[in-house]
């Protein structure tokens, strides 16, 4: 069995988008811990800090680099999966099958993934590309550490009400995506052990809905003015 | 449950062969009783469209107890029907009411192309079997069934996933036409039991390989094929499927 096999063939592919999965589910995991600090009410400090700090060593770069690799990996994947896939009944059923059998998140994940993809593109331009690349407010805490001003740039984008509403989508989206994705990336990469696969469950209908919540939060925080 | 009998519509496919485009046909059929079986009622059907001078409708069977894999309708938009753990010639006709209209179709998917009405061609799973399905026995004196000892649970679970009749209905219900779980209990049946350890690497591998090639999809673990298994077939079985793919290509030596 030649290597490249081991990732191509339709089993092989599976253990790509797990890996990648999984990969993606623990940055959101960094994401929504530093976002979280918008609720330390010290008018974004900690928060600032906190996405300095992400953005302040090597390390940090490398990795965002891998990031970077991990989403493109996931979706190209994805659609060449969900191409072929597709390509596999040339004539359909007049009687489609629908729920009986399977959720329809389960069906669908190439939809939510879209409008997840979506959400990104909007959400990169409005927050990743303006810290990264062009100019930023900046403020000087003390003892004279000078940072982004995220938390107003947060602030001022979520002003808009359809702003807030576009990210809301985006986060329901992501959350009907984990809801399926989490428990079958640990499948996928061949996780059969039933203890832990009632564990994997359990934790990844948890994961999906309060993960999601607490993103969704943000905007609706910054909207009316609870932070 | 009391008896009763009931007129039907019911909306086939009919196709002469595998270059026909086919339609659906629609027949009415009466007096059928709620004690028969699905497929005794296309007998009734059969035989009058015969008496008519009309060509029957085409349609697999054998056994008519569950247990060939033979019989493969899609009625009313799942495999086997409406009964969960039934195969078509177990589904019996109380499971309608007077006046129903039933559709019915025949497994779609491109690895199953129809020969004729509602007979789909399967060798792809036969190939796919002649990949790795099998263990090496030396020939010689019978051995002693149970000169090894094997676990309880683990022969309860080879046994569970054995009981796989190879019909088709995974692929039928799986939105990429997937033979994952058909493969996936050939798979756990041999790989859980010291007998199939000879080929346990080489298996998984080369029965995937010929899987892909007859054109069958990827998992997405929706758990249409579970939910449709006539033989209620675990999909934790094609977890283990993954695993045993993974300790294969990472490990083997070729």
């Amino acid at each position: 069995m030649k290597w490249s096999e081991l990732f191509t063939s339709s089993v092989g592919k599976k253990f790509v988008m797990g890996f990648t999965g999984i990969f993606l589910i623990l940055f959101l995991v960094v994401h929504v811990s530093v976002n979280a600090c918008i609720w330390a009410m010290d008018d974004g400090q900690m928060f600032n800090m906190a996405a300095h700090f992400l953005g302040s060593t090597v390390v940090m770069r490398v990795l965002e680099i891998g990031l970077f690799l991990g989403f493109i990996l996931h979706i190209v994947q994805a659609y060449i999966l969900e191409n072929q896939n597709r390509k596999k009944r040339a004539i359909g059923y007049s009687v489609p099958m629908g729920n009986k059998g399977s959720k329809w998140y389960s069906r669908y994940m190439g939809w939510l993934g879209t409008f997840v993809l979506l959400f990104l593109v909007i959400h990169i331009k409005q927050f990743w590309i303006p810290s990264r690349f062009l100019e930023m407010p900046e403020v000087t805490y003390p003892p004279g550490v000078t940072v982004h001003d995220l938390f107003s740039l947060m602030k001022d984008t979520f002003t808009s009400l359809w702003v807030v509403i576009v990210y809301l989508i985006g986060c329901l989206a992501l959350a009907y995506h984990l809801m399926h994705g989490f428990q079958s990336a640990f499948r996928s990469l061949g996780v059969s052990n039933s203890r832990y696969l009632k564990m994997l469950n359990s934790i990844g209908v948890g994961f999906a809905i309060v993960v999601p919540v607490a993103f969704a939060m943000m905007p609706i925080s910054m909207y009316f003015g609870w932070v | 449950m009391e008896h009763y009998t009931m007129n039907l519509t019911l909306k086939v496919w009919r196709q002469k062969n595998k270059k026909d485009k086919g339609q659906f046909e629609t027949y009415s059929v009466s007096g059928i009783s709620s004690e028969m079986s699905f497929l005794e009622m296309f007998d009734v059907l059969n035989e009058r469209l015969v008496v008519e001078g009309k060509e029957p409708i085409a349609f697999d069977h054998d056994c008519r107890e569950g247990i060939c894999g033979m019989c493969s309708m899609y009625i009313n938009g799942r495999p086997h029907g409406p009964w969960e753990g039934t195969t078509t010639c177990q589904l019996h006709m109380r499971a309608f009411k007077d006046g129903d209209t039933i559709v019915v179709e025949p497994w779609r998917a491109n690895a199953f192309p129809v020969i004729k009405d509602l007979v789909v061609d399967r060798s792809a799973f036969d190939r796919i079997i002649q990949a790795g399905g099998y263990i090496s026995v030396n020939t010689g004196n019978a051995v002693d069934a149970n000169a090894i000892p094997i676990e309880k649970d683990k022969a309860d679970t080879a046994f569970a996933a054995a009981a796989c009749i190879g019909c088709g209905a995974c692929v039928a219900a799986c939105k990429n036409s997937s033979a994952l779980l058909f493969l996936s209990a050939k798979v756990s049946h041999l790989a859980l039991l010291p007998q199939g350890n000879p080929e346990r690497k080489t298996r998984v591998v080369d029965m995937i390989a010929q899987m892909d090639k007859e054109g069958f999809g990827s998992c997405t673990a929706t758990g249409a094929c579970e939910a449709v298994c006539p033989k209620e077939i675990s999909i934790q079985n094609i977890a283990r499927l993954n695993s045993e793919y993974a300790r294969s290509g990472f490990t083997t030596d070729k």
